[in-house]
């Protein structure tokens, strides 16, 4: 196929991983979708059908201006907007440790998608330890907020969460622990995830 | 009130058809004329045309003011001109006012050719469906093919739903905001008030008040009264007149006006029952009450929807309990459902229905950047 260059269409490392794992022309739904810069590269580069929802006004200007589909709406209270469309996959990307209803939210979201992809950070990451070691509640590049103005309401170690999804009946069809360097590149790691992931992406599906 | 790089003066036109328009009704007018603005230049590929439609009170001047009276501003000149997010250096605009109205277009107030007197009673119930198809003789007259964008408010974005219904192929985006796909019950409820209000006025003589040299005034005024409750949100309402007293020493004790409010009120029903036609406004209530397009595909409104080829862009107001941001919801499910291309923006701001006239600055960023794309895909960026 001959595929122009879009050298703007260069996408985030984890949103890179996430959208390898989507099938051409799929039909997505893509919550909390930022500036829609994931929704642009799966419409142009495998011709997905693919919404996004985003409570931001600011970000939902951001994807009118990148020309995606996005519909502004709130992830904890709005879902039942996308009730009666079926996806093939759902997306959360680092966005549900932000869900106040998050228990319900990740089993809804696993009725709207044959598959839910989600990533989370991984709150065991060892300098978090040390930082609780040290008396403090963990700050850095990428929980860059104070316990007291944080948007993060229920953040989980990679154990927790799966055991969560073992909990609600979700199946983990494929997942990838990654390390994210200072530079934002993404290694994969097998061994240690629970104390060395910094992120964690899992693909997943209903029983 | 005039925004800066307004168009200045419009001359309005007319459009005469000839040919019998058969109505919703199965009644049919035999002639009609449309009046109608247009705001840019048409280009020789004929594709960049917006059509404007109109919600309730509102006509085809739209933006700039009007040539024989320069303090009369269109309504939506904070949206339309050269520079303004619908902007007119790029766009050719269309306002039209639709059949029935008292603006121009054939209605009520309009001379019956076989009678020779004003229809009054005698015009027809039109509806959105016959507004559409009569907008789209129009656009044949204008050379139109395909719009770049229909787009309306309330009432008017009805119109934009029943375009991409009726005409897929001449729409390529259609922009609702502050609009519903069907009037609640509540809504119909205060439309009803509004037209007893008025059929109930002992100057309305059935409809044929215009050969007593009378008009419904009253009727008319609180009809507009209620109707401008609807439109405003309790907040805005609260914020603007409070419990603000208009004689400072008080109350009267008596049905004089007491609260600024009331005041408010009565001037604006009844500054609207000297302009507006009693006839025109129980047709166009008329017209709210019976659009429902899921009505004719078995109550199901994505069904409905289905012929639709445009790219919509749907908003609503947070504060709009009108029609508020469920009934909008309802309307980008559905067109969810049909994997139509969406864009759903539900803007934070005070002012209730009434905020799709307002210059938000979030709510006009977003539509500049929705007709940035449609300019971009036209080729007139």
């Amino acid at each position: 196929m001959n595929r122009p260059n879009h050298s703007d269409l260069e996408l985030r490392p984890d949103l890179e991983r996430i959208a390898r794992w989507i099938r051409p022309k799929a039909r997505v739904l893509d919550l909390g979708c930022g500036d829609g810069a994931l929704l642009a590269w799966l419409q142009s580069e495998k011709e997905c059908l693919a919404y996004g929802a985003e409570i931001n006004q600011d970000q939902v200007l951001a994807c009118v201006q990148r020309g995606v589909n996005v519909i502004q709406a709130d992830i904890d209270t709005s879902l039942s907007l996308f009730s009666g469309n079926r996806f093939d996959v759902v997306i959360l990307s680092q966005a549900l440790q932000a869900t106040h209803r998050t228990e319900a939210v990740l089993r809804e979201i696993s009725e709207l998608g044959q598959e839910v992809i989600v990533s989370i950070p991984n709150f065991g990451h060892w300098s978090h330890l040390v930082s609780l070691l040290m008396g403090r509640m963990p700050v850095n590049r990428r929980l860059p907020y104070e316990w007291y103005n944080t948007p993060n309401l229920h953040l989980a170690t990679v154990s927790d969460f799966e055991a969560l999804l073992g909990r609600l009946g979700l199946t983990i069809i494929e997942h990838q622990y990654l390390v994210e360097s200072d530079n934002g590149e993404l290694k994969s790691i097998a061994s240690l995830p629970a104390l060395r992931a910094t992120l964690a992406l899992y693909r997943f599906q209903k029983q | 009130m005039q925004t800066k790089n307004s168009l200045g003066p419009v001359a309005e036109q007319f459009a005469q058809f000839d040919q019998p328009l058969t109505l919703s009704s199965g009644q049919a007018i035999e002639g009609f004329k449309l009046a109608y603005e247009t705001y840019g230049v048409l280009r020789a590929d004929r594709r960049n045309a917006v059509l404007v439609c109109h919600a309730l009170n509102a006509s085809h001047h739209v933006a700039g003011t009007r040539l024989e009276d320069p303090e009369d501003i269109g309504w939506w000149d904070n949206m339309v001109g050269p520079g303004k997010p619908i902007d007119t250096n790029r766009f050719f605009v269309v306002g039209v006012n639709n059949l029935g109205s008292c603006f121009g277009s054939t209605g009520p107030t309009s001379i019956h050719p076989k009678t020779g007197k004003p229809y009054g009673n005698d015009f027809p119930l039109v509806t959105v469906e016959d507004w559409v198809e009569a907008q789209a003789l129009l656009a044949n007259r204008l050379g139109i093919d395909r719009f770049a964008a229909v787009i309306g408010g309330s009432l008017g974005g009805m119109q934009a739903v029943e375009w991409s219904i009726r005409f897929p192929k001449r729409v390529a985006h259609a922009l609702v905001i502050a609009s519903t796909p069907r009037l609640s019950a509540q809504n119909i409820a205060f439309n009803e008030v509004a037209r007893r209000a008025i059929l109930n006025d002992p100057e309305f003589h059935e409809g044929a008040y215009a050969e007593f040299q009378a008009v419904p005034r009253q009727g008319l005024s609180v009809a507009r009264m209620i109707g401008h409750i609807t439109y405003l949100s309790d907040d805005d309402m609260a914020q603007k007149f409070g419990r603000a007293l208009r004689n400072k020493q008080g109350y009267g004790y008596g049905f004089d006006i007491d609260f600024e409010i009331e005041s408010y009120l009565r001037y604006q029903g009844e500054k609207f029952s000297q302009y507006f036609d009693a006839n025109t406004y129980l047709r166009i209530t008329k017209a709210l009450d019976y659009f429902d397009p899921a009505a004719r595909a078995d109550g199901d409104l994505a069904k409905a929807l289905v012929p639709a080829e445009a790219s919509f862009c749907v908003i609503s107001f947070t504060t709009d309990w009108r029609f508020p941001p469920e009934r909008s919801r309802e309307m980008v499910s559905a067109l969810m459902r049909n994997n139509a291309k969406l864009v759903y923006s539900e803007i934070d701001a005070p002012h209730g229905h009434d905020a799709f006239l307002m210059e938000d600055p979030r709510y006009h960023a977003l539509v500049r950047s929705y007709f940035d794309r449609v300019a971009a895909e036209v080729g007139c960026a």
